[in-house]
């Protein structure tokens, strides 16, 4: 189990590299830079800046430094924010951004898989129909389409609950942006529940379970449940990437000062040390996650644990 | 004696159309999947023609109608937006946009995922496992990030859309081809044209490309909602189309900055485009469950 | 008093195709101490039978007559009511092991929990008594065993804990559905020996479901003969094997190779299919099939009658001589 971890833990490295050389590359290629954009500055001035952001040195000498800054988490000074560093942007957008997400997926969580479990008990029942139809809805709809829906509604005809904002991360504020990204989720995870929990319970050792006069409630929850969570948890993996690629979204229709928000103004004002930034944050943090959800599922299936 | 080594040549392409005519009649009894191609078949229409014989064009401004509600005397049936543009046929032109989005890229990441899929998996071996780790690594990138780089690094062009989105999307068909391929490459009537001095190419291309129709019909109906919404969704941040053509994904973002004085521009382009991918997801799952009854 | 008194009992599912007749009115009982070997091709009902009476029929199975379990009608109990009868006075063992068991629960929870359940033992009770049924059946380092999941053991040795899990609780009855079929030869002949010993130990009644009538030959009393559903012959091992009066009886030993008789005559089996239980033939339902079939076979269906003291059959012909 151990050496499983260090091997997968190992296996990021060259993935990483990967990310961080396309990323790299891919900007410094880019026609115009981010100096061009403004008005034309005077050429001893742009000297002094190309100067100061590393920009006049060789692209071999630039990637070096760059990626030997990655490595001690120093992902150089933002271009457009001129105070800060990428890396003090992300400091204080992450926490927010954690907050978010993660409840959003603990939400998805919790409910796909309370609401598939109870949809695939009573199969083909009324309340297995409306809520197999709800999560098609929610599988339908993307998430900057019930957001701002959520918002016209809850906040502007029902004035329930703030329309967007975070004055101080209260629940208040968070309701309407959770209920956005987990929604599409819930309604994944309940889908997927709901199927291979009516695969499990068709499966000969659930009639063993039964043949022992074990109680129903113990037969799904101890002998059906793990098993029919395998699947689930293996679609963990892109439900983090999901979820993370979605905040970008919701941060901006709700104006949430996350990672997300400022991942999009760096895009849109070509802040590209902020853009990589956060994209080989996120990257790592994916696949980090990636490798916890594996973890997971050799904990649930021991099938796969000594392999 | 000449029977039995017929029929293995013979079987395929009978099994196969029988196949195909079964998937369409349960496809035919599937009252959810027929209602969404009658519905998805109509606004792809009137998304074609709809902006040709709408009364109004697409980016003609109305000064005396800024921002009206639905209002069918004065012809506009959706309203018209902050500019007093005819929101009507510009949902319709974003519908359009969309729609050619998806093909467009559909068309790419089928291209280069059969391809690549087909030829890792036919040849085997270690090209095999190099090939199919690259697309694992291709997997572990977040690469919604990556297509907004694209996007940021080489301006917002709606070509380098289709290319993006294409490029990215035709990892699983990759992955469903080789699968497939693998299993195939073992079957008796590949094995007889191998043994017979076929050559790999041809091969490929008569014998395993046909084969694969299943699973990449059922990948089609998954995909293609799957571009438009990524589509619209670079397209609400502001990282995809731009003016003064539109799409779904900025109308919709045009409408959410206008909810509360005009809810209307929020309204109308988020139902054309829940309404397709409704289609769209109802279409794939009928086509899954009748080329694969016993997923049910 | 019988341990399980069957009567009449029918079981019937719903498909898209219709309705489809799997048990067809039986009859049968079996006494403390007793085996008695039901034997059938699949499709006869031989396993429904007793799905039923476990409470184990799929969604769409309904089952209609009386299961009496010492004198209690059990069918149509709910499974809270069954479940005291279930794996405690009445147990059961599954044909494949390989899938029979919970794949991410240790051997040791999964038999200790049957105990917890029933008998309200503590966990170290339970283990204990779990250790101790395992060498019963004569698996090696059954301390080690309890700590291990289902896929470290090999199929033997999955049905030998199928086993073991069945007779913790002392059960009144234990039904073994194909217990060997899945298991190599020499498996299978382990398996049938520990069951032959642990039946006369425990002086359970035993009803052995299979297909193979040399599973029969060395471990029932009495055998119960099933095709389509119904009860087509019944009587002592011995004389059935020696004595076969309905012709699908006399099939099945025809198709059965016999030390006894090497040499004297060839193998032959059953010419034509097992039956489409959603169009039985009119009248007796082997007539297809059968070398004897008449008339009256066509028209009337046979009742199962006695012919000799505890032996029925359910045929026209009086006795079988060949015809043609």
């Amino acid at each position: 189990m151990g050496s499983y971890a260090l091997r997968r833990l190992i296996g990021v490295v060259p993935t990483l590299l990967v990310i961080i050389t396309v990323a790299f590359f891919m900007i410094r290629v880019a026609p115009g830079g981010p100096f061009d954009i403004e008005r034309t500055l005077p050429p001893e001035i742009e000297a002094n800046i190309k100067a100061a952001y590393d920009l006049d040195k060789p692209l071999v000498v630039q990637y070096i430094k760059y990626l030997g800054g990655v490595l001690t988490g120093d992902f150089g000074p933002s271009y457009k924010y001129k105070d800060f560093t990428v890396a003090e942007l992300i400091g204080a957008g992450f926490p927010v951004s954690l907050k978010l997400g993660a409840s959003a997926m603990l939400i998805a969580l919790v409910l796909g898989v309370t609401l598939g479990t109870v949809a695939a008990l009573r199969q083909n029942s009324a309340l297995d129909y409306a809520v197999m139809t709800v999560a098609m809805t929610g599988i339908a709809l993307p998430n900057f389409v019930i957001a701002p829906l959520l918002a016209l509604v809850f906040g502007i005809y029902l004035s329930l609950l703030p329309v967007a904002g975070w004055s101080d991360g209260g629940m208040a504020d968070m309701v309407l942006p959770v209920t956005a990204m987990a929604l599409p989720y819930i309604a994944y995870i309940a889908r997927l529940t709901r199927g291979s929990m009516i695969e499990v319970l068709r499966s000969n050792f659930i009639r063993t379970a039964r043949a022992k006069g074990l109680p129903e409630h113990r037969v799904v929850t101890k002998h059906a449940l793990r098993a029919a969570l395998l699947p689930v948890v293996s679609f963990l993996g892109p439900a983090t990437a999901g979820i993370i690629t979605g905040s970008v979204v919701i941060e901006q229709i709700f104006q949430v000062p996350g990672i997300g928000r400022y991942f999009v103004q760096g895009a849109l004002n070509r802040d590209y040390t902020l853009v990589m930034g956060v994209v080989i944050f996120y990257a790592t943090l994916i696949m980090v996650l990636n490798l916890v959800v594996d973890l997971l599922y050799a904990v649930l299936d021991p099938r796969v644990r000594y392999k | 004696m000449t029977n039995g080594t017929q029929a293995p040549d013979m079987a395929p392409p009978v099994r196969g159309r029988s196949l195909w005519q079964d998937a369409l009649r349960r496809l035919s009894h599937n009252r959810a999947a027929v209602a969404a191609v009658v519905v998805l078949a109509l606004v792809v229409l009137l998304a074609v023609v709809g902006p040709w014989i709408a009364p109004h064009a697409y980016d003609e401004l109305y000064f005396d109608h800024v921002a009206i509600g639905p209002d069918l005397d004065a012809g506009f049936l959706f309203g018209t937006d902050t500019v007093g543009r005819d929101l009507f046929v510009r949902t319709l032109m974003g519908a359009r946009i969309s729609i050619l989005v998806a093909l467009a890229a559909t068309s790419v990441s089928l291209l280069i995922g059969i391809l690549y899929g087909a030829i890792a998996g036919f040849v085997g071996g270690r090209v095999d496992n190099l090939m199919m780790r690259f697309v694992d690594i291709m997997y572990a990138l977040p690469f919604m990030f990556f297509v907004i780089i694209l996007m940021v690094v080489f301006g917002r062009n709606i070509v380098l859309m289709f290319l993006a989105l294409g490029a990215v999307e035709w990892l699983t068909m990759a992955r469903i081809v080789r699968g497939q391929t693998l299993t195939l490459k073992n079957r008796e009537f590949v094995e007889a044209a191998v043994a017979s001095g076929v050559t790999r190419p041809r091969i490929i291309l008569r014998h395993i490309i046909p084969n694969l129709l299943g699973p990449v019909a059922v990948y089609i109906t998954l995909t293609i909602p799957q571009v438009i919404l990524v589509e619209s969704f670079l397209s609400f941040l502001g990282l995809g189309v731009q003016e003064p053509l539109t799409s779904l994904g900025v109308l919709i973002s045009e409408g959410a900055d206008e909810m509360e004085t005009a809810p209307w521009m929020l309204i109308f382009p988020a139902t054309v485009l829940a309404t397709m991918l409704f289609c769209f997801n109802f279409i794939g799952d009928g086509v899954r469950d009748a080329l694969d009854p016993k997923d049910r | 008093m019988a341990v399980i008194d069957i009567r009449n009992l029918e079981v019937g599912f719903d498909t898209p195709e219709g309705k489809v007749q799997a048990v067809n009115g039986i009859n049968l009982s079996v006494d403390r101490g007793e085996c008695i070997g039901i034997v059938g091709e699949s499709g006869s009902g031989k396993s429904q039978t007793f799905m039923a009476a476990m409470g184990l029929l799929a969604r769409n199975g309904t089952a209609r007559g009386e299961i009496l379990f010492q004198g209690e009608q059990i069918l149509g109990l709910g499974s809270r009511a069954l479940n005291r009868i279930r794996g405690n006075a009445m147990s059961m063992i599954f044909q494949d092991p390989m899938t029979a068991l919970t794949p991410h629960l240790r051997i040791g929870d999964q038999l200790t929990e049957v105990l917890t359940t029933h008998k309200g033992l503590g966990k170290r009770a339970a283990a204990a008594r779990a250790v101790a049924m395992l060498e019963q059946v004569r698996i090696p380092e059954p301390a080690r065993r309890m700590r291990q999941y289902p896929h470290e053991l090999s199929g033997g040795m999955r049905q030998r804990v199928m086993i073991a899990m069945a007779l913790l609780c002392e059960p009144e009855l234990l039904i073994a559905d194909e217990p060997t079929t899945a298991l190599d030869v020499t498996v299978q002949a382990q398996v049938l020996s520990l069951m032959r010993d642990l039946k006369d130990r425990l002086n359970t009644a035993l009803v052995l479901i299979t297909h193979d009538l040399g599973v029969v030959a060395g471990l029932a009393d009495r055998v119960m003969v099933m095709y389509a559903g119904l009860v087509v012959e019944e009587g002592p091992v011995e004389t059935i094997f020696t004595d076969p009066r309905h012709p699908y009886t006399q099939g099945l030993l025809n198709s059965m190779p016999r030390i006894d008789r090497a040499g004297e005559e060839r193998l032959t089996a059953i010419p034509g299919q097992p039956p489409n239980l959603q169009r039985l033939p009119s009248g007796c339902a082997f007539r297809p099939r059968c070398a004897y079939a008449f008339e009256r076979c066509e028209q009337e269906r046979p009742e199962l009658e006695d012919i000799a003291p505890g032996r029925r059959k359910a045929c026209h012909r009086e006795r079988l001589e060949a015809v043609s």
